[in-house]
């Protein structure tokens, strides 16, 4: 297959350097963590993650960061669909919020959720007279993974909801649909493909933050630690194998969300025929 | 003539139209989105500033009087300040060979780019660990010649670098792709060389996404705190960077400097979000 040579310059320049720059800071280093892990054996690997701790650790974390995505998902559909078809004041305000979670410093963001969701704090003091515990309990965690999630939903279904064509919302009307069915059958369908995108990105971000949760989350083993807290744990008792083993966990669980967001990417474009 | 008033519509608009929602609907979801908003993401950023001003005017510059404070801005701006060059040069690479060229595993390829935003924290300084720490691969190499990687600088730049790998590509590749590669292609049939059709056709073009990348890329450079905790190792006047002064000025309940250095790092997220709106404007009007 002969193709007409390229008349712009650089690029094996360029993608000379993006590659070697790419498996310098970040394949190679992440290498030697499953080189690490695996340097004990399958039996020590297993041994590692049988522990009550980890176990606990990892379901907690999982389980958190689906429930902030499920928030994310309903919260992060209507705030897209309200910046992208109504017009009201603060609209780019609001709009420009969205993406607060990117440049906000996680510690930043970890000491004022607990600031606000501890016993004494704004919303904590209200949630404590219903006998709610937010802070300092997997409630907590879950509010912290949502902040930082959110943003991934709104951005993921921005564009597909701005590009979502008409003609088929006024040919559902014409045919007689009222207006709710028409978003239930019509344009939900369309958008669920990348609802779903948007919320494993969301669920990919939250599972392995660390600096909003934990301010917020108290810490206790089998309680309130999450699996990149007990990391950190791990690697300060010179436990290199045993951190690198749950790392090794957690990296799988980043592939999958990388590959899982592609194919639902595939299948939104697929359904909204762009 | 009472008969034709009595049949007219009570209201003298025009029919909603069949693509637009009721105004109960549209009220209501508005409503959410924005009380949603308003409960997780204004209101910690009051409480920064109130907490942060607990004490008033005094309360908030005493806090900067203070040796590691200062230390900690110190070292968080030399942080950045290496950072930002090398994954600008390097956002600019990659996304100028996958916008502009067609290869095989191009889509494997802008796949591993995104792969560090979706890695821990945690785990982008641990690996490092595993590499310079006293115990890693080259740990004893490095101790023979007495270079600190771990619990120093060095490893506090790899790790941020690490986390903040991605964000320049990925907002440049996408602007550079739709702009297209039309003028670029001129400027070569002319005669220009590669470096003068970059500096006047297509930085021309990029600039405004460029500064959203650097942008953003700095102000999360600045505030790293999973990685840059895992590989510093937290020594006091040595290996602190700001946004771990703030943890340990937390744990310390020393709450007031606490919450004025954290809105400094406030403000600065705030000051990026502006540039990102003017930037989104300019580059859509591009």
């Amino acid at each position: 297959m002969s193709r007409p040579r390229h008349i712009l310059p650089g690029f094996k320049l360029s993608l000379g350097f993006t590659i070697t720059y790419l498996s310098l800071i970040v394949l190679f280093p992440l290498s030697m963590l499953v080189w690490k892990a695996t340097s004990g054996g399958w039996e020590h690997m297993l041994a590692t993650l049988t522990q009550a701790r980890v176990i606990s650790s990892l379901k907690l974390s999982f389980g958190t960061a689906f429930a902030a995505a499920l928030v994310n998902g309903v919260f992060g559909l209507l705030t897209a669909w309200a910046l992208e078809r109504y017009s009201f004041p603060g609209r780019r305000l609001l709009d420009a919020m969205v993406d607060l979670p990117f440049a906000l410093p996680t510690a930043v963001a970890g000491i004022a959720l607990v600031t606000l969701y501890a016993p004494n704090g704004w919303i904590g003091a209200w949630l404590a007279q219903h006998d709610i515990k937010a802070a300092y309990a997997p409630l907590g965690i879950t509010i912290a993974l949502t902040f930082v999630g959110f943003p991934f939903v709104v951005r993921t279904l921005q564009p597909v909801i701005a590009d979502l064509s008409m003609d088929v919302e006024e040919a559902a009307a014409c045919l007689g649909a009222n207006r709710w069915q028409t978003l239930t059958r019509i344009v939900f369908p369309a958008l669920l493909p990348s609802t779903l995108a948007g919320m494993t990105l969301a669920f990919g971000r939250a599972v392995g933050e660390y600096g909003s949760v934990v301010f917020i989350s108290g810490n206790l083993p089998f309680k309130t630690e999450i699996a990149p807290l007990l990391i950190t744990m791990r690697l300060e008792e010179y436990d290199y194998s045993g951190a690198a083993t749950i790392g090794v966990v957690m990296l799988a669980a980043s592939f999958t969300i990388l590959v899982l967001s592609n194919l639902l990417a595939n299948w939104s474009r697929k359904r909204t025929g762009r | 003539m009472a008969a034709i008033i009595d049949i007219a519509p009570a209201h003298s608009s025009r029919p909603r139209k069949a693509t637009s929602d009721s105004l109960a609907a549209r009220v209501l979801i508005i409503g959410t989105a924005v009380g949603f908003m308003g409960l997780m993401f204004v209101l910690p950023l009051v409480v920064i500033f109130q907490e942060a001003f607990r004490k008033g005017w005094e309360g908030f510059i005493e806090a900067f009087d203070d040796r590691a404070t200062m230390h900690a801005i110190w070292l968080t701006l030399k942080v950045a300040a290496i950072t930002v060059p090398l994954n600008t040069l390097f956002g600019l690479a990659a996304a100028w060979c996958v916008s502009r060229f067609q290869f095989r595993g191009k889509r494997f390829l802008t796949s591993l780019i995104e792969l560090p935003l979706w890695v821990s924290p945690v785990i982008a300084g641990m690996v490092y660990v595993l590499l310079f720490g006293a115990q890693g691969l080259f740990g004893p190499a490095l101790k023979e010649h007495g270079i600190k990687i771990i619990f120093a600088l060095p490893g506090i730049v790899l790790s941020t670098v690490f986390v903040t790998f991605t964000f320049v590509a990925r907002i440049l590749a996408p602007q550079m792709e739709a702009q297209g590669q039309a003028e670029e292609e001129a400027a070569m049939t002319l005669g220009a060389n590669g470096f003068q059709m970059f500096w006047r056709v297509t930085l021309p073009k990029i600039k405004w996404g460029l500064l959203y990348g650097i942008i953003l890329c700095n102000a999360r450079s600045m505030g790293e705190f999973g990685a840059a905790s895992v590989v510093s190792g937290h020594i006091r006047n040595k290996t602190n960077t700001v946004p771990l002064h703030i943890e340990v000025l937390y744990n310390e309940y020393q709450f007031v400097p606490a919450f004025a250095v954290a809105s400094m790092l406030a403000l600065l997220a705030l000051v990026t979000l502006i540039l990102k709106t003017l930037t989104t404007t300019r580059r859509g009007a591009a």
